[in-house]
């Protein structure tokens, strides 16, 4: 295609136009009829709740897999991609919501991958790295080449991400939720370069769930849901809230306001806990937390400021350097992470397929998971079958977990399902202290707002809930007190009922530190 | 001390084996004038040395290629074995050159094998390694019977042994350097002569076969670190989802490297093969386990794996080449080292009970180089296993694999 | 039921085709009929002398291999049966002649003895895993050469037979400690056995140990935590596993395994520790673990058939068919057997996904296409 064809019908043709795409997946229909035009040098927005085959279409798009039906029209040309190459040669570019980023490499290593400069026998290095140099400026994108990418913060990997995608000479990117691991401030910076972006005539394509952030930021916005594509509009057309109907074709859940009040009586105590690090400073620096009776304390931050730690600390997986930690007036110093859910923590872990669940085992067997040591499960260090297989039934009725049976291994369990599963699991044990970290993590809406009513009704009742978080939508909801975690210290208590997302990035970041500095 | 240490890790990975090589060879070259064992250092113990590391250089940069690829290959032995049989015939038929050849390709049948099982069936890698080590010595084993059986000039083939190969593989010296540092290392003077003794090791009587594998370790840096095929290697050892997505042929990569992983164990099964001219069963007695830990040592570095295949050869050529008076001596050089370390890590408020543990390893050490005339044999033919064992007891804390070796990687999971 | 049975057996009937097909084409190159090779086999094989050596060498087979797979069982690759059998072997050989005891008394301390230094010397690798986090692959394997110095010391200068200046053996096992036969108990059911065909009476041990692995595997509480521990270490220390002491407890039952079947040669047809004890064992036992899915059943299965081939193609020689092929008959057996379980174990789990998700309208979310591989294929639970 020639310059000269562009410039006659380019400013109606879009940059990407997809017709009619169907994509299934065994049992499961992704994609069932998606319909896309994106104008070139526009930021597009796709919405849709977890779940509605945002991911599975943009895949489509990057060539990672070929659509069953449907056809996808670059610049008005019918294109297939057999691979993610045939798209990237065609200036696809796609931004992952997980890093695909190599640790141990080096950015500039991590940038060429795949494309190097020099031959096949030289990689010219001081190529490379100036070639980055100079797309770095360009963009208002600057890393530095030699650093190695376990050494950088998030938003310089996700620089890191834009700029692999523009070595390639991408014309189009895609953008797959770049905003869910960036803090408040970071997004700022992020929309930015989009805007310098697409001035310079690149196309953006952005996934999101977060609609104000997409009002904020896209030209036009296409509404998924279920597969299909529900609409196209303005983002100056529509309120967030129209938006979210749109998504999820009906009207959201509302938390309501609780009438009740918490018990006075402590039962989770964290004082003055400090955790060493691999480096001089300490991970988790003198952390004090009181959670009581029928009281939800949430814990905000960005991800790696401690929280994992903190999760370990409390479950006796990770030793302390100084400090206390009892539940209900008992302290919990030497006890194992056997003994401590003996004495009735029940732990929601953050990560479900690593922590939370042993995939290729059958139902009956997870549900007996953090519990196998205690009745009914086993007598004397002898399972008992009967008792466990009873129990998931139980489990599986109570808290709705969709599936066959209690003897399916959990992995053919939707997301949804496994965790409500865990959820079941750890209520059912009847424990004094929840530690729910991210407990809705990756579920659709259905599971989501079921696992808030469980958490709901349990603190009602008494149980003291610590929640750990990185869903500010789920601590509002779900909190009594609003903790601020920021490099290993809590440097916030707030009230969620009053507290504002712009004061809660200021804590999370560590801006309000140096405002009131 | 600790802004020596500081220093030290500041220096690239040459100056550092340079550093260490220097440090050790002075202590070594103390040591064997308070025990009066001077071929502790001699040239024709360092000669042996080399000559021993180049099979396991061989092998352990093999695992590097592999392992770097995020494909943990344990079944390197085993690889090594089909070499052993493969250079045999090719040596018996074409020469020795040939030989090399044929113990490369040998190890990459096996090597191709553990790709087909581990990249395109995902089966765990250990396991595949495993039936690999169990294969090789059955195969070698059946095409003895059938090959090599009654044949040769003398008729010497049998189902344990190749007939012989007629032509050694060459050795080179370096005229006039080689003498001369030979002059200087006879001597024995303090250090001097130990230096002398080290770098004569590389210019006096070396094979060429041996040279070859010592080429190799600067020629796998550049193909690691300098070429895209490197890069690419690499990424996929570290993130197969990243080199994916950005295009590169995971799969056809982990082949490539496995393959080469088994070419070079096979190399090193066919340097023991031309080193005495013919194939004997369970000839290569565990080198490519040596190789696997020389790898760990050298923490998947080609440098750090070289000098680990060194030092655990310098064990077992002690013990091969000169007797049982070294290793006594050596005895007395664990015991300074531990010692050593034990002071070190008192002084430095590291363990106590790790301190403890050396100090009393140490006086043991102390005390049996005391109380014994000569080293049983048993006990020397024990030594080089057990230095792997402590080193690597002590070197797996700062160890750092590729992070994706030992994860079965199946297509399409970028994203 | 009927469509489980078939999804267990598919895996192994592609290996055993495949092996016999290898096999086969290697006899047809080399000049050989496979149908001769094969009829002359089945002919050896086919009398009770050779049905009772291959139950009598099967046995301890059994048993080392079950050492391993309860390793394997939580991804903890025990390579070190070899030393740890070895030194059971001799330590225990030379121990018996130490002491006399009443028959039943011998026989157990001599058996505890080698289960105890068996498992003693696989808790070196395990304390060097749990406090240093070395790979226990590498420091068995070098475990198992210290092990084959330090033996060939212990017996040059401690557990030698003085009374045979220029051997390096032990006493002979005193009769007192040696298992007595199970032809006696057997004929009193009225089978007979031809004359200098001895039935060992490690056998009833062997079988017990499998009952006893299967009741510790799948019911009791060690068992589930040694599972998930395979499965999913990550959970199973979230769920209060200690990683630490299964480690140090698995292994040491894995050495104790390989030290208790070392007895099962010792107090029977080999009565002394020398260079003619099968050490051979313990590697043919890992191969046996991976054959058997490290499954008990699996295992006995694997265990016989595997001494049942040595046997058979012993039964080569006197038709000019090199016995070798046996080699290659069970190297095929190995590899092909380790592809075709992964391969059928990924596609019953597809199945087993897809079944899930047509029983429920909407059971997967669309996004998350089902990963497959991501699971270890040593441990499968």
């Amino acid at each position: 295609m020639t310059d000269a064809a562009l410039t006659d019908d380019a400013p109606e043709r879009p940059a990407i136009e997809l017709r009619g795409i169907v994509k299934r997946f065994p049992g499961v229909v992704a994609n069932d009829g998606v319909n896309l035009a994106v104008r070139p040098g526009t930021i597009h927005a796709i919405v849709g709740e977890n779940g509605a085959g945002k991911s599975t279409l943009m895949k489509t798009l990057y060539g990672a897999h070929r659509p069953d039906e449907g056809e996808i029209l670059l610049h008005g040309e019918a294109v297939t991609f057999k691979s993610p190459r045939d798209a990237i040669s065609r200036g696809i570019g796609m931004v992952f919501q997980h890093f695909m980023l190599a640790d141990n490499l080096t950015v500039w290593e991590n940038i060429v991958l795949g494309d190097e400069p020099g031959s096949k026998a030289f990689l010219d290095r001081k190529r490379a790295r100036r070639t980055l140099v100079e797309l770095g400026a360009r963009y208002g994108l600057r890393v530095n080449p030699d650093a190695y990418v376990s050494d950088l913060g998030v938003g310089d990997k996700q620089r890191v991400e834009i700029l692999k995608v523009l070595f390639r000479g991408a014309q189009i990117i895609i953008l797959d939720e770049p905003t869910a691991v960036l803090v408040p401030q970071e997004v700022d910076a992020l929309f930015a370069s989009l805007r310098s972006l697409t001035a310079e005539g690149v196309t953006v394509i952005f996934i999101s769930h977060k609609l104000d952030e997409v009002r904020a930021v896209a030209d036009d916005i296409t509404v998924i849901r279920a597969g299909r594509t529900v609409g196209e509009v303005q983002p100056g057309d529509v309120t967030a809230r129209q938006l979210a109907e749109m998504m999820v074709g009906r009207e959201l859940p509302r938390p309501e306001p609780r009438t009740d009040a918490p018990s006075e009586t402590v039962e989770l105590l964290l004082g003055d806990v400090c955790i060493a690090g691999p480096g001089e400073l300490d991970i988790l620096d003198h952390v004090s937390i009181t959670v009581r009776r029928g009281e939800v304390v949430g814990i905000a931050g960005v991800e790696g400021n401690g929280q994992s730690e903190l999760l370990d600390a409390i479950m006796g997986l990770r030793p302390l350097k100084s400090g206390m930690i009892s539940v209900g007036g008992n302290s919990l110093d030497g006890l194992s992470t056997r003994d401590r859910r003996d004495v009735g923590v029940g732990y929601i872990p953050e990560d479900r397929h690593k922590d939370g669940v042993v995939l290729p085992a059958p139902l009956w067997e997870n549900v007996m998971l953090g519990h196998q040591g205690s009745k009914p499960f086993s007598v004397r260090g002898w399972i008992n079958r009967i008792a466990a297989r009873a129990a998931a039934k139980k489990i599986i009725a109570e808290y709705d977990v969709r599936t066959p049976g209690c003897d399916v291994a959990a992995i053919a369990l939707s997301g949804g399902n496994q965790q409500k599963l865990i959820v079941g699991r750890e209520m059912t044990a009847g424990p004094c202290v929840l530690i729910a970290a991210h407990p809705t993590r990756g579920v659709d809406v259905g599971a989501q707002s079921a696992i808030w009513d469980y958490i709901r009704v349990a603190r009602t009742e008494g149980l003291a809930v610590l929640l750990i978080s990185a869903d500010l939508e789920e601590l509002l909801a779900l909190s009594d007190t609003l903790l601020v975690m920021l490099r290993g210290a809590i440097v916030a208590t707030l009230d969620p009922k009053t507290v504002t997302i712009a004061e809660l990035g200021a804590y999370m970041t560590g801006a309000a530190e140096t405002e009131a500095a | 001390m600790n802004t020596l240490t500081a220093r030290f890790l500041t220096l690239n990975s040459w100056q550092r084996a340079l550093v260490a090589g220097a440090l050790g060879l002075f202590a070594l070259s103390i040591t064997r004038i308070v025990a009066g064992a001077d071929d502790l250092t001699s040239g024709n113990t360092l000669i042996a040395t080399l000559a021993t590391a180049a099979p396991i250089i061989a092998v352990a940069l093999g695992g590097l290629f592999s392992e770097r690829s995020g494909v943990a290959n344990i079944g390197l032995e085993g690889m090594m074995v089909l070499g052993t049989w493969f250079a045999a015939f090719a040596g018996w038929q074409w020469g020795p050159w040939a030989a090399l050849a044929g113990g490369a390709f040998g190890g990459m049948l096996g090597g191709l094998m553990h790709a087909l099982a581990t990249v395109t069936f995902g089966v765990d890698q250990i396991v595949s390694g495993v039936a690999i080590n169990f294969i090789a010595p059955g195969v070698a084993r059946f095409l003895s019977s059938e090959i090599f059986v009654g044949e040769g000039a003398n008729k010497e083939g049998t189902i344990s042994s190749s007939p012989n190969i007629t032509d050694a593989m060459g050795r080179f010296s370096v005229p006039g350097l080689a003498d001369g540092l030979k002059s200087i290392d006879d001597k024995r003077w303090f250090f001097v002569s130990d230096v002398a003794g080290v770098l004569r090791a590389f210019v006096d009587q070396m094979a060429w076969s041996t040279l070859i594998i010592l080429l190799l370790i600067p020629i796998s840096i550049y193909v690691l670190w300098r070429t895209p095929f490197g890069l690419r290697l690499r990424s996929v050892g570290e993130k197969p989802s990243a080199a994916e997505s950005l295009g590169v042929g995971v799969y056809r990569l982990k082949y490539i490297s496995v393959a080469i992983s088994g070419a070079l164990a096979g190399l090193g099964g066919a340097w023991l093969v031309v080193n005495v001219r013919q194939y004997g069963e369970g000839q290569t007695a565990g080198r490519g386990f040596l190789g696997l830990a020389a790898l760990i040592f050298g923490n998947w570095q080609p440098i750090g794996v070289a000098l680990g295949a060194l030092l655990f050869s310098y064990g077992i050529s002690l013990q091969q080449a000169v007797g049982t008076k070294p290793i006594k001596a050596l005895y007395l050089f664990i015991a300074a080292a531990f010692l050593g370390l034990c002071l070190f890590m008192v002084f430095g408020r590291k363990s106590k009970r790790g301190a403890l543990m050396l100090a009393v390893v140490a006086g043991g050490l102390y005390a049996y180089y005391l109380n014994t005339d000569e080293v049983a044999s048993q006990i020397v033919y024990m030594t080089p296993y057990i230095i792997v064992l402590v080193v690597i007891t002590f070197a797996s804390s700062r160890s750092r694999p590729p992070a994706a070796v030992g994860i079965p990687w199946r297509r399409g999971q970028s994203g | 039921m009927i469509k489980r049975i078939s999804s267990v057996l598919l895996a192994p009937a592609i290996a055993i085709l495949t092996s016999v097909i290898v096999a086969s084409l290697a006899l047809i190159v080399s000049g050989h009929s496979p149908l001769a090779a094969l009829r002359a086999m089945i002919e050896y094989v086919a009398t009770t002398d050779s049905l009772v050596t291959i139950l009598n060498r099967a046995a301890p087979l059994y048993v080392v291999a079950l050492g391993v797979a309860i390793g394997f069982k939580m991804n903890l690759f025990n390579i070190g049966a070899d030393g740890q059998y070895r030194l059971a072997a001799l330590i225990a050989a030379g121990a018996s002649s130490a002491f006399s005891l009443p028959r039943v008394l011998h026989i157990t301390a001599v058996i505890l003895i080698a289960i105890i230094v068996g498992a003693l010397w696989a808790l070196i690798p395990g304390v060097l895993k749990v406090t240093r986090n070395v790979n226990e692959v590498i420091s068995t394997i070098m475990l198992n050469y210290v092990a084959t110095g330090l033996s060939a010391y212990l017996l040059v200068n401690y557990l030698r037979n003085e009374s045979l200046p220029n051997v390096a053996e032990t006493k002979t096992v005193p009769e007192s400690a040696q298992l007595p036969s199970l032809n006696g108990f057997i004929e009193n059911f009225g089978f007979h056995f031809p004359r200098l065909t001895v039935l060992n009476g490690f056998l009833p041990i062997a079988i017990l140990v499998g009952i006893l692995f299967y009741l510790l595997i799948w019911r009791t509480r060690f068992g589930f935590d040694l599972r998930i521990t395979g499965a999913s270490p990550a959970a199973a220390r979230s769920s209060g596993v200690s990683p630490k002491g299964m480690i140090i407890k698995t292994i040491m039952i894995s050495g104790g395994l390989a030290g208790l079947a070392a007895t099962g040669f010792l107090l029977t047809d080999f009565t002394k520790y020398n260079e003619t004890f099968p050490l051979g064992l313990p590697f043919t036992g890992i191969a046996v673990a991976l054959l058997g899915r490290n499954h008990p059943g699996g295992i006995a299965v694997a265990a016989f058939a595997w001494m049942g081939i040595e046997q058979a193609s012993r039964g080569l020689l006197p038709e000019k068919i090199p016995p070798e092929i046996s080699k290659i008959l069970l190297g095929t057996l190995l590899i092909s057997s380790v592809i075709s379980f992964e391969v059928v174990r990924r596609r019953n789990l597809t199945q087993t996904i897809k079944q899930a998700a047509g029983a429920i309208p909407g059971g997967r979310s669309s996004s998350d296409p089902p990963h497959v591989g991501s699971t270890s294929a040593g441990a499968p639970a």
